[in-house]
C-alpha cells in the first residue's frame, strides 16, 4: 500500500517536475494584450465573430484585424472591456445587418442544369461552378441558414434566403460561408459609401446611373406603396431627388431593358413622385448619422458636388462648411436652371434638408478671393473638396460681339437667378445647343420675345440639350436652325439690329466622335435680331485653382488622380463635379460628391483612400442577356404638363408630376432585372 | 520481419482499435466533420500513442513490476499520459505554431481519448517487448487514423447526398461508423 502511494507520488512528482522544467524551456511568449483580451471575452467559443474560437478572436482583436466589439456573445460589455485593454475607444458605428443581393430563386432564373440531392452551396459550387446561369445567382440551397448561429435566415417563400433583421446581429458569419458572395454586410451608411463591384448584382439602369441609385429597389417600394422607403434609399445615394426628379436627363432610362421592347421605364418621374412625397408629407426622413469625429471639411462650391459631398460627409459624422461665392446656395441648379423648370421654393426645401443634416454655410465668400486652401487647413480643416463647378464662358469669336444686346447665356441665366431684370426684344437667337441654349430660349420666350432662334452648328441628333427640352421648347414655338453658324453681328448706333449666319456641313468625325461642321461658302444669310445670346459652352475658372497650385489637365479641369476617389495632386483635397468633368449634368457632380464623401471619409479615419479592383467603371463589361423575351409591351406613364397657353408669360412650373396611381401602374412596369435576370411573363 | 507485418496488419485492419475494439469513439464522431481536421487528429495521435506506448511499457517494467504494484497501472498510465500530452503540446507550440493553432482544441482531447490508455494496456497485456510494444502503439495508431479519415471523406460527402431529417448530423454518424465497422470485420481471419 505505502510503496503504491509512494510510486504514483513519485511518478506525479517526476511528471511535475518534468512538466515545469519544459514550461520553462518551451516558453512561448503570449502577447500579454492577446492574454488580457482573450481573459475579456467571454469563452464561449461560440464562432459567431467568425474566428475560429475565443483566442483566435483574441488574437485577431489584439493585432488590429478585427474590431474591439468583434465579440457578439460578449456583447457592449465585453466591448467596453476590450477597449479598455487596448486603449481605444468604442466607435458607435451603425448596426451591420447581412442583406441578400440576388432577386431570381432558381426556379425563376435561367440554370444550365439542375442539381439533384445536392445540400450545400459550397458543395454546389465544387460541382461545375453552380446551377445557375448567373455566375453571381444565389443557388438556395441555404448553407447560410444552417450556418446562422443566431437564427436569423430563413429560404422564404420564394426560395430565397430572408434574413429576420431583428435577429441578425451582423456577425458576418453567412457572408464568409456563402461561396458566392450574394450576401453582404450592409448598413445605410456602407450602401452610401459602395461602389458597384463586378461580382454583384446590378440592373443596368443602376449601374449606369453616375450616381448610383439603387433603381429597382427604389421602384419596388414604390410599387407596395412603401414611399418613405423608396426616398430613404434613394437619398443613400442622392441627396437631391426633388431636382434630380424634374431636371436629370436620365441615361438610366436608355439603358433600361423593357426599352428594348416597349417604352422605358419612367426612372425618373417615379424619383420625382417619391421625393414629392416626402415633401408633401413635410416630415423630412432622417437617416443614421454617425457620432462627431470633430474633423472639420471645408467644400467649396454649393452646387449639386459640393451639397452632395456636404450631405455625406455629414452623414459620416463630420463638420463640414459650405463656402460658396454666390449669395445662395444651390449653384447652377439655381443659377442656371430656370423656375419653370426647377422651382426655387423646391429647391430651397431640398438644400434646407441638406444643412439640416449638419452643415454649415458660408455664402458669399470665394476661394481665391477670400480664402486660399493654405489658410483654410491653417483654420484647422482636415481635408478640403472643390466643387467650384464650370462658370466661364467662352465669347463667339465673331465681328461685332462688343455690340449692346448681345448676351452670355450663363449671365442671362444667372441675372434671372439673382433675381435681376432681363428684358429682351422681339426678336431673339440663341447660339448653341446644350441646355443653357434652350433653357435661355425657352426664358426669352416666357419673357415675351416673339420669335426666339436656335442656330445650332450641328443637326438635331447631336444637340447635347436634354430630348425633353428641344421638345418643349418646339411645342413652345421656339424656331431651330440646325447645321448653322453666325459669322458676323451687325449694329446701329453700337445697337445689335442683324446677324449673319452661313449653313454648314457634317464632315469627318472629330476626336469627340461627332462629325465636325464645315462651312458650305455662299450660303451666308442675314436675320433681323433684337439679341443674341451666345450658350456655346462653358469651362471652369481656372485662375484661383492655378494659384493654390491644384494641377490641371489639358481640358482646363481640375486633374482627379482618379475619377472614382476623386482626389487631386494635393494631399486633402479633393474635387468633383463640373469643375473635373467640364460642363456635365446634375447628377454626374452628385455621384463625384458622394465618391468624394467617401475618399474624405476615408482620409480622415486614416485609412488608403483606393477603389477596390472589382469597382465597376463607366466601360465595364458586364453580363447581359442577348435577348428580352416574354415581355409584354406597356405604355408609359406621361408626365402631365401645363398647356403651351398657360406658359406663356409664366414662369410656373411646367411639368405637373405624376399622380399616385400612374406611378403605382409605372412601378408596376419595371422588370427589377438583375445581371441576367429580369421579371418575364409566366414564370 | 514477417512478424511485424503481421502485427500491422492485424493492428490496423483486423483488430482496428475504432472499429473493432470501440475504443476512442469520442474523437471519432467529434473531429470526424473535415478532412483536414481528421487528418491533423489523425497525425496528432500517432504522435502521441507511439510515444505513449513507449514511455507508459518502460514504466510498467522498470516501475511497476519491480516493485509489484502491477494493479496501479490504470492511475499510472492515465498520469503519464496526461504528462505525456501536455508535454508534447508545449513542445508543438514552441516548435511549429502554425501545427499547434491547428491542433489547439485536439490536443487536449488526446489526453483523455482512452485508446491512447487502451493501446498502453494492451502492450502490457499481450506481454509484448520494447520493440513490439512501439511498433504495435504506431500500428494501432495508423489504424485510429486510418478510420478517422475514411469516416471524415465519408461525412463530407453527406452534403452532397438527401438525407431524411431524422438521420441527419450524429445520426448517420453513428450509422456509416458501424457500417465501416461491419465492413473491416470482413479483415477477421486474414492474421
Ligand atoms: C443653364 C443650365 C441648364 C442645365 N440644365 C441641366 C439639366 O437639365 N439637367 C442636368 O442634369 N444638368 C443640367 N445642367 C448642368 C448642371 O447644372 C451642372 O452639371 C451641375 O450644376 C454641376 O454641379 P457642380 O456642383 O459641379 O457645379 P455648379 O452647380 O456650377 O456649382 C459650383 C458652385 O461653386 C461656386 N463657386 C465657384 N467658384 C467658387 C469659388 N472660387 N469659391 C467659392 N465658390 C465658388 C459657384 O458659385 C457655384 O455655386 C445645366 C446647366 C446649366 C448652366
Amino acid at each position: 500500500m505505502l510503496t503504491g502511494m509512494i510510486a504514483i507520488g513519485g511518478i506525479g512528482l517526476v511528471a511535475s517536475i518534468l512538466l515545469g522544467i519544459a514550461s520553462k524551456v518551451f516558453y512561448v511568449q503570449v502577447d500579454p494584450v492577446v492574454q488580457a483580451v482573450t481573459e475579456a471575452l467571454p469563452g464561449a467559443n461560440c464562432g459567431a465573430c467568425g474566428f475560429a474560437g475565443c483566442s483566435s478572436c483574441a488574437k485577431a482583436i489584439a493585432k488590429g484585424k478585427a474590431s474591439p466589439d468583434a465579440c457578439l456573445a460578449g456583447g457592449a460589455e465585453a466591448a467596453v472591456a476590450v477597449a479598455q485593454i487596448l486603449g481605444v475607444e468604442i466607435e458607435v458605428r451603425e448596426p451591420d445587418t447581412a442583406r441578400v443581393g440576388c432577386w431570381y430563386p432558381p426556379e425563376e432564373a435561367d440554370v444550365r442544369f439542375v442539381y439533384d440531392g445536392v445540400r450545400d452551396c459550397r458543395a454546389a459550387m465544387l460541382l461545375f461552378s453552380g446551377s445557375k446561369l448567373c455566375p453571381i445567382g444565389c443557388m438556395g440551397l441555404g448553407t447560410c441558414v444552417s450556418v446562422c448561429p443566431f437564427d436569423a435566415i430563413t429560404i422564404g417563400e420564394r426560395g430565397l434566403p430572408e434574413v429576420n433583421k431583428n435577429l441578425c446581429t451582423g456577425c458576418g458569419t453567412c457572408v464568409a460561408t456563402c461561396p458566392k458572395a450574394i450576401i453582404q454586410l450592409t448598413s445605410q451608411t456602407r450602401r452610401s459609401q459602395h461602389l458597384y463591384r463586378v461580382d454583384e448584382c446590378t440592373a443596368p439602369c443602376q449601374r449606369t446611373c453616375p450616381a448610383g441609385i439603387d433603381i429597382p429597389g427604389y421602384i419596388s417600394h414604390i410599387k407596395e406603396g412603401d414611399y418613405r422607403a423608396a426616398i430613404t434609399l434613394i437619398k443613400e445615394t442622392n441627396p437631391l431627388p426633388l431636382t434630380c426628379g424634374r431636371v436629370c436627363p436620365h441615361p438610366c432610362e436608355e439603358q433600361c431593358r423593357l426599352g428594348r421592347v416597349s417604352d422605358p421605364v419612367n426612372i425618373n418621374h417615379l424619383k420625382r413622385f417619391a421625393a414629392d412625397y416626402e415633401m408633401g408629407s413635410g416630415v423630412r426622413i432622417t437617416p443614421y448619422v454617425a457620432p462627431h469625429t470633430g474633423k472639420k471639411v471645408a467644400i467649396i462650391g454649393g452646387g449639386p458636388a459640393g451639397l452632395t459631398c456636404a450631405y455625406f460627409l455629414a452623414r459620416y459624422g463630420h463638420a463640414p462648411t459650405i463656402f460658396e461665392a454666390m449669395p445662395q446656395l444651390g449653384g447652377m441648379l439655381r443659377y442656371g436652371i430656370p423656375e419653370y423648370r426647377l422651382p426655387k421654393a423646391i429647391l430651397d426645401w431640398e438644400i434646407e434638408g441638406i444643412i439640416g443634416m449638419g452643415v454649415e454655410v458660408k455664402t458669399g465668400v470665394s476661394l481665391g478671393a477670400d480664402l486660399t486652401i493654405g489658410s483654410l487647413q491653417e483654420e484647422g480643416f482636415d481635408a478640403v473638396f472643390l466643387g467650384t463647378g464650370a462658370w466661364d464662358s467662352r465669347g463667339l469669336g465673331v465681328a461685332g460681339e462688343e455690340l449692346e444686346g448681345v448676351l452670355p447665356g450663363t449671365r442671362f441665366l444667372i441675372d434671372r437667378g439673382l433675381g435681376k431684370e432681363t428684358p429682351v426684344g422681339e426678336k431673339v437667337a440663341i447660339i448653341g445647343g446644350g441646355n443653357t441654349a434652350l433653357d435661355a430660349a425657352r426664358t426669352c420666350w416666357r419673357l415675351g420675345a416673339k420669335e426666339v432662334t436656335v442656330i445650332y452648328r450641328r443637326s438635331r441628333k447631336e444637340m447635347p440639350a436634354n430630348d425633353i427640352e428641344i421638345e418643349e421648347a418646339e411645342k413652345e414655338g421656339v424656331i431651330f436652325h440646325y447645321l448653322a453658324a453666325p459669322t458676323k453681328l451687325m449694329g446701329e448706333n453700337g445697337r445689335l439690329t442683324q446677324l449673319e449666319y452661313i449653313v454648314m456641313e457634317l464632315g469627318e468625325p472629330d476626336e469627340s466622335g461627332r462629325r465636325r461642321p464645315v462651312p458650305k461658302p455662299g450660303t451666308e444669310t442675314v436675320i433681323p435680331v433684337d439679341n443674341v445670346i451666345a450658350a456655346i459652352g462653358q469651362f471652369p475658372v481656372t485662375g484661383f485653382l492655378k494659384d493654390n497650385g491644384v494641377a490641371l489637365s489639358r481640358w482646363n479641369t481640375i486633374e482627379v488622380v482618379d475619377e472614382k476617389t476623386g482626389a487631386t495632386n494635393l494631399e486633402g483635397v479633393f474635387a468633383g463635379g463640373d469643375a473635373v468633368s467640364g460642363a456635365s449634368i446634375a447628377v454626374e457632380a452628385i455621384g463625384a460628391g458622394r465618391r468624394a464623401a467617401r475618399s474624405i471619409n476615408l482620409y480622415l479615419r486614416g485609412e488608403e483612400v483606393s477603389v477596390p479592383d472589382e469597382a465597376i467603371g463607366k466601360d465595364t463589361d458586364l453580363l447581359d442577356p442577348e435577348e428580352i423575351v416574354r415581355v409584354p409591351e406597356s405604355a408609359r406613364a406621361r408626365m402631365p404638363e401645363l398647356t403651351v397657353d398657360d406658359r406663356r408669360l409664366s414662369f410656373k412650373e411646367v411639368e405637373l408630376g405624376l399622380t399616385e396611381e400612374m406611378a403605382r401602374g409605372e412601378a408596376e412596369r419595371c422588370l427589377r432585372c438583375g445581371l441576367l435576370c429580369y421579371r418575364r411573363e409566366g414564370r | 520481419m514477417g512478424e511485424f507485418l503481421l502485427l500491422m496488419v492485424s493492428a490496423i485492419l483486423v483488430n482496428n482499435i475504432l472499429l473493432l475494439r470501440f475504443l476512442g469513439n469520442c474523437p471519432f464522431l467529434g473531429v470526424s466533420r473535415k478532412m483536414d481536421t481528421a487528418t491533423g487528429m489523425g497525425l496528432a495521435v500517432i504522435f502521441v500513442m507511439t510515444l505513449a506506448g513507449m514511455i507508459t511499457w518502460l514504466v510498467y517494467r522498470y516501475l511497476l513490476v519491480p516493485l509489484s504494484l502491477e494493479y496501479l497501472r490504470t492511475i499510472a498510465f492515465i498520469l503519464v499520459i496526461a504528462t505525456l500530452v501536455q508535454f508534447v503540446e508545449m513542445v508543438i507550440q514552441k516548435a511549429a505554431p502554425p501545427l499547434y493553432e491547428a491542433l489547439g482544441i485536439y490536443l487536449p482531447l488526446i489526453t483523455t481519448n482512452c485508446a491512447v490508455l487502451g493501446v498502453a494496456i494492451i502492450n502490457v497485456d499481450e506481454r509484448y517487448d520494447l520493440i513490439t510494444a512501439i511498433f504495435f502503439s504506431f500500428a494501432s495508431a495508423c489504424g485510429f487514423a486510418l478510420a478517422l479519415v475514411l469516416m471524415a471523406g465519408l461525412r463530407e460527402r453527406f452534403a452532397l447526398v438527401a438525407i431524411p431529417k431524422a438521420f441527419e448530423g450524429t445520426a448517420i454518424g453513428l450509422v456509416t461508423a458501424g457500417l465501416i465497422a461491419l465492413a473491416f470485420s470482413g479483415f477477421a481471419g486474414l492474421v
